[in-house]
């Protein structure tokens, strides 16, 4: 009884009518990794024992009348949140042999929901990069061509959901990292506002723009989730005490009569069938009585050069406590303690990584801070009011998730610029903090694109709507790769 | 040449928080090494502060108490840089924004004039951790119990001219944070330690000279004598024509000198920004306004009322305002004692004792009811001063009350003047050459008279009594 396409609606339903068993589930998920994993590589970790014994009180909990909606689902976490006595690597050489002493809250939240971990998933190392190739693991392949990226860094969590190994996996964006991969690998990645969810025990990249996410079939699913983990958490001062609202409770309003603000920007140098895809989307909305509007973002151009500024400026000093001396990977030959950071430090980090901690640590010297890092400080502020001033117009901005469908594997490594590129549609929303989504709308050449929304703040409510409904009307969000469903 | 000295200090106040800064972990002292640090303490991947309230109270008490603005806004900043006593590779600090800016004290110098020291700044950050290289086969040890404690950061304005002008500054800014009860400023732990920036210029040039920063001064002595030996020293160097280097500078107490601390030191950049784990530090008027109203009586309004109230003099007000502790001691003796009393024996006697026995007044030996018992005593010639001071040392060796003691030992001063005049009529009688002597004109003969007759009584009569009748039975 477990299809692999099944979503975990669908799931809590078969669990609830008593078809299916979390033990079945679990089994079925761990023997498609099994089958599946060799040639994606979208996991880092398989707990398999641990997932198996966790079905198994699942199903005592169901059995004893306490279960909760989603008990028993198997889904799967990003290598970025810590897992109690579970390898928590971030991809990297840095934290192969790092075994978290405690479990990050959104774990801790899902554990709690009675969700059933089965691993850890791929990423680009410490979350840097768009198309997972910078993992210490080896690159994630995108399910519909394995010489494509899944795009990154929540690849392997995307990938691992996309496949159908799993219903739905955690990510984290910090410049798109979840809505991109989505986008790239045909499925739902849901941003929150930062600050809706914790980000207590979730490997920091870039404090100011990291926030714990989503990867789903749906969003519907997305919801589900969200319901979970989002709300106020006291080991996380930038979390907020905002009330959390029924997520689900939302997703079937009508959406005629809103209005969809679409950046006029969005399209300069766009893929010409990407267009169309984001346009046929549109009309959707149209046909169900949205009014499209345009709107405009005139620092969009920005958006990229300042989130290069300020991500790998945070990320140079969140990553300085990786030196050897507490835990973690420490070079074995060192004379003194320079030396023992520095052979530490070279050897642990990969190439990326390392090239956003010299950025990063460059952009705050001295002489140089108010060049970088205050002149993004204040771009981001300008992206912010920019979009703040659209929703004042309208309820929603939506466009293209990404420029292009998903890249081969390789050809964007040697120019990281072309590559940051990528994020170009992804990075306002987390400049500005605001929620986000992508759901499927359309093949380009064979291959998944996305259509991204984004909300005013706290506003996850609205994004999930507007998103459900279009997943109401169209059928792109159930396509599989390899065309078999 | 005569040289101007120009000095400022930034002293580190340990504050007296439960807990450490940002985490639950302990911050009490002496634990076994790395037992007081969790995993925000270690820097651990994923972990994140939470500021601990209680010091946003502390440095706002402390920047009401030196009539400083306290910030409605203060942010935290990152201070990055590598050490293995530094987990995080970063110290959380505050930079651009403090939360407490623009204060100042008033010292009374020796000349009895005041003179105003500007505090520029104080700033809340997390402590490091301790280096350990003792018994550890020539390793280094790294202990974390100590890192990220609560520090308020205190800078003066380069406002102080001497070594005895740097002390006096310390000891008042030590005293005000005892008062507030914001930290234990306990020297010998380093809760309360400072790094002094000392330079001279010719007298009269506008401009300041180079300086050097002294690091890590321990106590009041310390501060002194570093600061004098570097004022020395720069001296030296300028007026054998060479230049200062600005420079960091320890202290050695061995060889009372102070040292560079170059070497392999490179210039440091810092890369402070502000700390996107942690929201801006917001105070409103209503919480400032609640920490005034909780503001305990500052030293120098205290100083002021109990001359005013007891009708004391200055010194000894001075050294019964040394600490709140002292003061509410005095004030608990004089509530049923003589007041005049009760400031000559605690700045004396009980002063002494607690100084020889090294003994902080909190745990004194003799509590405040005792020793108003028996200055009660004194006052209704129970016994006189002079056995008092017996009774004394013999309640601080701990033989029990005043009373106990006056009775156990038979101090009880003889006031019956029968007794007393059958004493006087056998010294008179013993002694006909001093009797003449008195009556040629000679009083400081009745000196010796007195003596004698408290030596016949053990001290126990009453010496008002004894002088009287002798004076009236001499004469006759």
């Amino acid at each position: 009884m477990a299809d692999p396409r099944h979503t975990l609606a669908e799931m809590a339903r078969l669990l609830a009518s008593g078809a299916t068993s979390s033990r079945e589930l679990t089994e079925a998920a761990l023997a498609r990794i099994a089958a599946a994993d060799s040639e994606l590589n979208s996991f880092i970790t398989v707990t398999g024992e641990a997932a198996l014994a966790a079905a198994d009180r699942a199903d005592a909990q169901r059995a004893a009348g306490k279960a909760g909606p989603l008990t028993g689902i198997p889904i799967a976490q990003k290598d970025i949140f810590c897992t109690a006595g579970v390898a928590t690597t971030c991809a990297s050489r840095m934290l192969e042999n790092f075994v978290s002493p405690y479990d990050a809250t959104v774990v801790e939240r899902l554990n709690a929901a009675g969700l059933v971990s089965v691993g850890k998933t791929n990423m680009d190392e410490f979350a840097m990069g768009s198309s997972n190739e910078t993992s210490y693991f080896g690159a994630v392949r995108n399910p519909w061509d394995a010489a494509r990226s899944p795009g990154g860094s929540s690849g392997g969590s995307a990938a691992a959901v996309a496949a159908g190994l799993v219903p739905l996996a955690t990510g984290t964006d910090t410049g798109g990292s979840v809505r991109q991969p989505a986008a790239l690998c045909g499925i739902t990645g849901f941003k929150p506002s930062y600050g809706r969810v914790s980000r207590y025990g979730m490997i920091a990249f870039a404090s100011s723009l990291d926030q714990a996410g989503v990867l789903a079939l749906t969003a519907e699913d997305a919801a589900l989730i969200m319901q979970v983990i989002a709300g106020f958490d006291e080991r996380d001062s930038t979390c907020s005490d905002q009330p959390v609202p029924d997520y689900t409770a939302a997703l079937e309003q009508s959406v005629a009569g809103r209005k969809i603000g679409v950046p006029t920007e969005y399209f300069a140098g766009l893929d010409a069938a990407c267009a169309a895809a984001t346009h046929a989307a549109l009309d959707v909305y149209r046909q169900l009585g949205a009014e499209i509007v345009d709107v405009r973002l005139p620092n969009l151009s920005l958006a990229v050069p300042a989130y290069y500024v300020v991500a790998p400026a945070e990320a140079s000093s969140n990553l300085s406590r990786y030196d050897g001396i507490r835990f973690g990977y420490r070079a074995a030959a060192a004379d003194d303690i320079e030396s023992l950071y520095k052979n530490t430090r070279s050897a642990g980090f990969g190439e990326e990584v390392k090239r956003r901690i010299m950025t990063g640590t460059y952009v705050l010297s001295a002489g140089y801070y108010d060049a970088y890092y205050l002149k993004a400080q204040k771009i981001r502020q300008l992206i912010s009011n920019d979009l703040a001033k659209c929703f004042e117009q309208v309820d929603v901005i939506a466009g293209p998730t990404t420029p292009t469908p998903a890249f081969r594997l390789g050809e964007k490594t040697d120019d990281p610029v072309q590559m940051y590129l990528n994020d170009i549609y992804t990075v306002s929303a987390n400049l500005a903090g605001l929620p986000g989504i992508s759901v499927p709308c359309g093949l380009v050449d064979g291959l998944p694109v996305g259509l991204q929304f984004i909300g005013s703040l706290f506003d996850e409510a609205t994004v999930l709507n507007f998103a459900h409904v279009f997943q109401q009307q169209t059928d792109w969000h159930t396509l599989v790769p390899g065309g078999a469903g | 040449m005569q040289w101007e000295v120009v000095i400022g200090l930034e002293i580190h106040a340990q504050l007296a928080t439960q807990s450490k800064i940002f985490s639950g972990a302990s911050t009490a002292y002496g634990a076994a090494p790395n037992t007081q640090a969790d995993l925000v303490t270690l820097g651990y991947p994923g972990v994140l502060p939470v500021l601990n309230q209680d010091v946003v109270v502390m440095a706002a008490k402390f920047g009401l108490a030196v009539d400083a603005t306290v910030a409605p806004r203060s942010v935290f900043a990152r201070k990055n840089y590598f050490y293995p006593d530094l987990p995080k590779g970063y110290q959380i600090s505050q930079y651009e924004l403090p939360i407490v800016e623009h204060g100042h004290i008033d010292l009374t110098l020796d000349d009895g004039s005041v003179k105003r020291v500007g505090i520029t700044r104080a700033h809340l950050e997390e402590d490091a951790g301790k280096s350990l290289h003792e018994n550890l086969d020539g390793k280094t040890g790294i202990d974390l119990n100590r890192a990220g404690t609560p520090l308020l950061e205190i800078v003066s304005e380069p406002d102080i001219r001497s070594a005895k002008e740097a002390v006096n500054y310390m000891r008042r800014i030590h005293q005000i944070v005892r008062y507030l009860g914001i930290s234990d400023g306990n020297m010998q732990e380093g809760s309360f330690r400072c790094d002094a920036n000392v330079s001279v210029r010719p007298r009269g040039q506008e401009e300041f000279g180079t300086r050097t920063e002294i690091k890590n001064l321990n106590s009041f002595r310390f501060v002194e004598k570093a600061i004098n030996f570097e004022i020395e020293r720069q001296i030296e160097v300028l007026e054998d024509g060479g230049k200062i280097v600005q420079e960091t500078r320890l202290y050695d107490s061995d060889r009372d000198e102070t040292r560079s601390m170059r070497g392999k030191e490179e210039a440091n950049d810092y890369r402070y920004f502000p700390d996107p784990d942690l929201l801006p530090v917001e105070i409103s008027p209503e919480f400032l306004a609640a920490v005034k109203s909780a503001m305990p009586e500052l030293p120098q309004a205290k100083a002021d009322r109990l001359i005013e109230q007891y009708g004391l003099k200055a010194a000894e007000v001075e050294v019964l305002t040394a600490s709140r502790a002292m003061a509410d001691y005095f004030e608990a003796v004089a509530a049923s004692a003589d007041a005049q009393l009760a400031a000559n024996w605690v700045c004396g006697e009980l002063s002494g004792a607690l100084n020889k026995d090294n003994v902080d007044i909190t745990d004194s030996r003799v509590d405040a009811a005792a020793l108003a018992q028996l200055i009660q005593r004194i006052s209704d010639n129970t016994i006189s001063g002079k056995i008092a001071k017996e009774v004394f040392a013999a309640m601080w060796a701990g033989e029990g009350g005043a009373d106990e003691i006056i009775a156990a030992k038979g101090l009880k001063q003889i006031t019956d003047s029968g007794a007393i005049e059958a004493v006087v009529d056998q010294v008179i009688a013993d002694n006909p050459d001093q009797v003449q002597q008195f009556r040629d004109g000679k009083d400081k003969v009745l000196g010796f008279f007195v003596g004698k007759v408290m030596q016949a009584t053990q001290g126990k009569a009453n010496p008002g009594q004894v002088n009287q009748m002798l004076r009236d039975k001499l004469k006759s």
